[in-house]
């Protein structure tokens, strides 16, 4: 059953076009990779998916239902990787990752934590205080915290940065018995990670240039940075002529 | 009421009105500034001195006015997201600077003759400089990040917050004033104000309503225009005249994707 | 509610885990006062004059500075993202910050306030107006400060900006806070002032917070 849709999306990072007429569609257990050179907009199109940013056409649907709608059942749902692994220096491991339970409502926290830290082989640096950790440690922490609570929607943005083979291989289990649960995983990675049949998205079929963009403002009622006639000379006449 | 607000529209509109609203502006000022410095009564006690007043008196409400206007476009675009409002919000920000600031050196002027010193900590002064240092803080914040959309959004939030503090700093103000005022000081103007001295006053106020208009829309034809640029250089047309230097790495991409698209 | 105890729970032990940051406030609150009898000389009628105004002045730099960082390394570690995608109200988020911040600086500088006045040779019948006064203010200055500590996330010139932003917002605490503490020592009753300060107190309490998560919002998009 298809669960987690998008259609016509088209995204603005900044006043660059980063791409347009999206459209993509996850069913449960489905595991999805994006892929795209730099740029592309691979965090752009998950951080939408959170529903951090907003697109600037188009809408992602969760079961029919707008996530714009109902935010907050939105972000019980998911959760999100980033680049950065949100970890304080100087609380310890364990202490990092209960905000995080607490924030999801988690009754049993401790227990869930040490659930986490074991599937992650941390659990020996439950007490180590944030500034020691090494960054693939760090990274091991803030995957640690995606299995806190339940969820739905995994959005994974560059998981693997900093980790060695090992705990790709141990990510990749994790991201399979999580999809065998009938949970969703979304992804971008430079490395192979071994996750069984993704669909793959590549992001670099959904650019468009600005051009073609601003020439399609024509028919939409708002236009934003741009215009509809990016070439009118008429209207640059009329400029120079009243200052 | 959104087709109005199109950028493209916009121009077309403001272009059009434009010669209109200058020849307007410019016989009231004209005619404003004549009733003021040559028609209009001396103050028996104050003599030509009031004339600044002309200036003075305008110039404080406008400072105002466009503080509403710049807090009204930045609820427009938290409300409505339209980014024309986040730039006449910008756009306003300098001009009710200017305004506030004139007001200010004004009243000083003014006060010197009629007090014998610069600054008197009046309460209306004081509220305009701190009507001031508000302006100053949104444009600092609006022009201190790298993309300008940000800004001029954090802007519009200060914008809005500064509108609900206004009332506040100024009951507070007038508070503290009449708590630590001396007695001895005039008040600026009387209560109430003779129509020969009021139909200048208006005309300048409508003079100055109209100048703000103009400059209003050249800032925003302007920022129209400037995004316009950047979004050409962004889509790469102005690449292909030196494909060798700048980021040849983005064209060679849309020209890929172009071919792609022409099949 | 748990949203809000374990936001102010976390950031309680990390101001603990941390330590000096609640002391910097201070020592700057009393290097600020003891300034003034430099500059306007050591007479002791000048100095209780001034007295309520320098604290209050003091107090108001002093918790400016120090918002500054209340989001800014939340902001750059990531930690801000993961708040807004959490389940719980960004709003009540930002209030369990904004409680802390003044739990841990706010706190101190109303008990570092006496000190400061008696060195100034306050007159002792306005001590307990000024805690009272302070007492109510300066949680306002913490929510007032956190909208503006919140704009400038991803600013340059963060530190500098914040002054320019905030401080005519303080205007209004200084003017009744020292007001308060000037009516108490002509032996009047402050508690006009004192009731204003409580409704700016609710304004801001209940503005603060939404200005404040819709900066921050704005700030990871």
């Amino acid at each position: 059953m298809t669960v987690f849709t998008g259609s016509d999306l088209t995204c603005l990072r900044g006043e660059r076009l980063v791409f347009g007429n999206l459209a993509f569609s996850a069913s449960t257990g489905d595991a999805v990779m994006l892929r795209g050179r730099n740029g592309a907009g691979k965090s752009s199109l998950l951080r939408l998916m959170a529903g951090l940013t907003s697109p600037r056409r188009g809408n992602i649907r969760w079961q029919e239902h707008d996530i714009a709608d109902d935010r907050i059942a939105h972000r019980a749902r998911l959760q999100y990787l980033g680049h950065q692994d949100a970890i304080k220096p100087v609380l310890s491991v364990r202490d990092n990752l209960r905000l995080w339970a607490e924030l999801r409502g988690v009754s049993d926290i401790d227990g869930e934590i040490d659930q986490a830290l074991r599937a992650l082989d941390i659990h020996h640096l439950a007490h180590t205080a944030g500034r020691y950790l090494s960054s693939g440690q760090k990274r091991r922490t803030a995957l640690s915290r995606i299995l806190l609570g339940s969820s739905d929607l995994w959005l994974l943005d560059e998981p693997t940065v900093g980790l060695d083979r090992e705990s790709c291989a141990e990510l990749a289990r994790l991201i399979a018995s999580f999809r065998a649960k009938g949970g969703i995983v979304i992804y971008s990675t430079h490395i192979d990670l071994d996750v069984t049949s993704p669909t793959i998205l590549d992001l670099d079929q959904f650019a468009i240039p600005m051009m073609e963009w601003l020439a399609d403002q024509d028919d939409a009622d708002e236009t934003d940075t741009g215009d509809n006639h990016p070439f009118d000379i008429d209207q640059g006449k009329q400029t120079g002529a009243t200052i | 009421m959104h087709r109005f607000a199109k950028p493209s529209v916009f121009l077309k509109l403001t272009g059009a009105m434009m010669p209109w609203m200058v020849t307007l502006t410019v016989i009231l000022t004209v005619v404003g500034l004549y009733l003021a410095l040559f028609a209009s009564p001396v103050d028996y006690q104050q003599g030509s001195t009031v004339r600044i007043m002309y200036i003075h008196v305008p110039a404080a409400w406008m400072g105002l006015f466009c503080y509403i206007g710049m807090a009204a476009c930045g609820a427009m675009s938290l409300i409505w997201k339209h980014p024309l409002a986040d730039i006449c919000a910008r756009a306003t920000a300098p001009i009710g600077a200017t305004f506030t600031a004139l007001t200010l050196i004004s009243g000083s002027l003014w006060g010197e003759p009629m007090w014998g010193t610069w600054w008197v900590w009046d309460a209306r002064l004081t509220s305009m400089l701190i009507l001031l240092f508000l302006y100053l803080g949104y444009i600092a914040l609006v022009n201190a990040f790298d993309d300008p959309e940000r800004g001029s959004k954090a802007g519009s939030a200060l914008a809005l917050v500064g509108a609900i503090n206004v009332p506040i700093v100024k009951f507070s103000v007038d508070w503290w004033n009449t708590l630590h005022q001396p007695a001895s000081v005039a008040r600026m103007d009387g209560p109430s104000i003779d129509p020969s001295m009021l139909a200048p006053l208006l005309i300048m106020a409508f003079a100055f309503t109209g100048y703000y208009f103009i400059v209003l829309v050249l800032r925003v034809r302007l920022e129209l225009n400037q995004r316009r640029i950047r979004a050409l250089q962004l889509s790469g047309v102005f690449d292909d005249r030196a494909p060798t230097s700048g980021d040849d790495s983005n064209l060679a991409y849309d020209q890929g994707h172009n071919a792609g698209a022409g099949k | 509610m748990n949203a809000f105890v374990a936001i102010l729970r976390r950031d309680l032990r990390l101001a603990m885990r941390q330590g000096a940051d609640s002391v910097m406030v201070v020592a700057f609150f009393i290097v600020t006062t003891t300034l003034f009898p430099f500059g306007v000389g050591p007479e002791v009628n000048i100095l209780a004059r001034i007295a309520s105004g320098v604290i209050w002045v003091a107090a108001l730099l002093a918790a400016m500075l120090s918002l500054e960082r209340v989001f800014q390394t939340d902001y750059e570690d990531g930690t801000l993202e993961l708040l807004t995608l959490s389940p719980a109200p960004l709003e009540l988020l930002v209030l369990g910050k904004v409680c802390a911040h003044w739990l841990t600086t706010g706190l101190p500088l109303i008990m570092a306030a006496p000190i400061m006045a008696v060195m100034l040779n306050m007159d002792q019948n306005g001590f307990a107006t000024l805690m009272i006064a302070m007492l109510i203010g300066t949680p306002a200055l913490s929510l007032i400060g956190a909208i503006g500590a919140a704009l400038i996330l991803g600013a340059r010139r963060g530190g500098v900006l914040v002054s320019l932003l905030v401080l005519p917002l303080y205007i209004p605490v200084l003017i009744f806070g020292a007001g308060a503490v000037e009516a108490a020592l002509l032996g009047i009753s402050a508690q006009a002032q004192l009731q204003i300060m409580g409704a700016i107190l609710l304004l801001s309490l209940a503005a603060a917070p939404f200005a404040t998560a819709h900066a921050i919002r704005q700030a990871v998009e």
